[in-house]
């Protein structure tokens, strides 16, 4: 039995069972750290040596007859965008390198009380603008499924490590599609909540109107368990909202029968990857064949959302990364003589290039003569978007697209197009401007044998929904079985 | 639509407080000239009458008890700093 190949709920199971303990299943992975992850390049932050310790003291408390939660013991990792008190957070930004922070994200915190072992803080594109994780200040992470891929992103490193068997399950965040679309390069599950189901409470903000933390997974039921663990209103996140303590893995009930799933065309349409939109009219069979009702339904917003995605976004980070002056905490320049040259040459050096282009284009539209333009009309069309969803959601109860286009890109293949890599995003950003949950669920492999997603959307705060139509389809197609990353170099 | 300046564009970034090297600033310009004639696409958009979004949630205040929390590890804030005395963060003089 290779551990690291389980799901965590097999793990609990065997905790519980007395079959294994948390050392058992923190070694193994350590081990595999070891092993892949000169390959995969995941992390930021190792923190095997602490996790080994940490795992010793749980199996010890356990044997003792210390009252425990049932994933106590249980590894996971963390996007380095999350600030764990005493580890550096980075944000994958020179910025950030040597930041340590005084306190524990919300998130944080529920999963330290959960008894969680963090393995380490993992790549991504710097302050997650990005969907390739190659704009990292650190390294690239590569796709376990081919080293010469990208993982996606920004939470590339997440995905990577789920994938990759370096963490049984990761935290990541997604402003634009940042889960969904790493997952479906990736092969993985994941999860973005609806806005406000998860505490952004200590979590570096990007943008603050639509990031949203969210559970990355080998499983469903793992990404409902998750789900289960960070949700909750949190005094610290006005924007937090009380779901009344649900439990998500309930809403598993492995039937679809009657659900109503709407198919947008538009998303189906140019641009997107004849083997891409192949699987995912394979997936509608089985659904149908499962008993949901499908139907074909017009969304024409997808162009829209994705200016006003990049309007919107931008001008919020450049308002959040104004807080970056060297003078508090973060990178802070030799080159200075007054204050203003240290302000200016602390970021100009401290900033990589993607990030300085998303600060410029945020200043410019929220600059006079530009506001009305470009700000204010997203804001707009952002109204426009949550209306049409809103009338869709009237009819069906879950929305089906592809999570991305194509699947994972070539290394290098995108990093000088900075529009050709925005234009990635086309199917998940709607989702965040709307605020809905989405989640992203491997649904086949193209000829190359590279993983493809499928993303389904719900209305708001109808995660149970989404869920339990991933659940079905994973039960049915069992993509697991079939599939396994093979390293290819 | 717009048509972006090589003047502009130092003033944005001036705005920003970033620096820019010669050998960005075309680079700069051309990115931002591409991705602006993409987002122009909002101004086509049939707006009119809607209100603006600003975020995902109902806008209503979320009032709190004005609670006093106490932080006491001012070391492990401070231990972040570039540059401090005792434990005050230290600046260049502000004022010339």
């Amino acid at each position: 039995m290779d551990i690291t190949e389980l799901t965590v709920h097999e793990l609990q199971e065997k905790l519980k069972n007395s079959e294994l303990t948390s050392y058992d299943i923190t070694k193994a992975y350590t081990d595999k750290i070891q092993e892949k992850e000169k390959d995969v390049q995941a992390f930021v932050t190792e923190l095997s040596e602490e996790a080994l310790k940490q795992a010793k003291e749980i199996d010890e408390k356990r044997k003792a007859g210390e009252e425990l939660s049932n994933l106590a013991g249980i590894p996971i990792g963390i996007k380095d965008i999350i600030c764990t008190k005493g580890v550096r957070t980075t944000c994958s930004s020179k910025m950030l390198e040597n930041f340590i922070a005084p306190y524990d994200a919300t998130v944080m915190e529920k999963v330290n009380a959960e008894g969680l072992i963090d393995l380490g803080k993992l790549n991504m594109d710097e302050f997650a603008m990005g969907g390739s994780t190659e704009y990292s200040y650190f390294k690239k992470t590569r796709n376990p499924w081919n080293l010469n891929k990208v993982p996606g992103g920004s939470s590339g490193g997440s995905a990577a490590a789920v994938a990759a068997g370096l963490v049984p399950w990761a935290l990541g965040t997604d402003t634009g599609g940042s889960i969904r679309q790493p997952a479906s390069f990736c092969g993985i599950v994941g999860l973005k909540p609806t806005y406000g189901l998860v505490s952004r409470y200590g979590v570096v903000a990007f943008a603050s109107s639509l990031d949203q933390v969210g559970p990355m997974t080998k499983d469903v039921t793992d990404c409902a368990m998750l789900l289960n663990i960070i949700a909750g209103r949190d005094e610290k996140d006005t924007t937090s909202v009380d779901n009344g303590d649900k439990d998500y893995v309930k809403s598993l009930k492995n039937d679809v029968k009657g659900l109503k799933i709407g198919v947008p065309k538009e998303y189906f349409g140019e641009g997107i990857n004849s083997e891409v939109k192949q699987k995912l009219e394979e997936a509608i069979e089985r659904y149908k064949k499962l008993g949901a009702i499908v139907e074909e339904c017009s969304l024409d917003i997808a162009d829209y959302a994705l200016a006003t995605y990049y309007i919107v976004a931008c001008a919020e980070a450049s308002s959040n990364l104004g807080r970056f002056d060297g003078i508090r905490y973060g990178h802070r320049t030799e080159n200075f003589t007054n204050l203003k040259e240290l302000y200016r040459n602390s970021r100009s050096e401290g900033f990589g290039d993607e990030v300085k282009r998303r600060i410029i284009l945020g200043t410019y539209v929220l600059s006079s003569g530009y506001y009305d333009a470009y700000y204010k009309k997203a804001q707009q069309v952002r109204t426009l978007v949550m209306n049409e969803f809103s009338k869709l959601f009237e009819k069906y109860d879950v929305l089906l697209t592809p999570t991305s286009p194509t699947v994972a890109f070539d290394v290098g293949s995108k990093t000088n197009n900075p529009l050709e890599m925005y234009l990635a995003d086309i199917c998940t950003v709607s989702v965040n401007i709307a605020g809905l949950p989405g989640i992203s669920v491997p649904c086949g492999v193209d000829s190359q044998g590279m993983p493809i997603g499928m993303q389904l959307i719900g209305n708001r705060f109808k995660e149970e929904t989404i869920l339990n139509a991933a659940y079905t389809f994973e039960q049915d197609y069992k993509f697991r079985e079939k599939y396994k990353p093979q390293f290819v170099k | 639509m717009a048509q972006v300046s090589k003047e502009e564009l130092l003033h944005i970034a001036n705005l920003a407080n970033l620096n820019l090297k010669d050998e960005e600033i075309d680079t700069y310009l051309l990115n931002l000239q591409d991705i602006l004639n993409f987002a122009d696409i909002v101004n086509k958009a049939n707006v009119e009458g809607l209100d603006i979004t600003v975020g995902a949630n109902e806008a209503k205040n979320i009032f709190r008890k004005d609670e006093v929390v106490e932080f006491k590890d001012t070391e492990s804030l401070l231990q972040n700093a570039p540059e401090k005395e005792r434990n005050m963060f230290k600046i260049p003089k502000v004022i010339q």
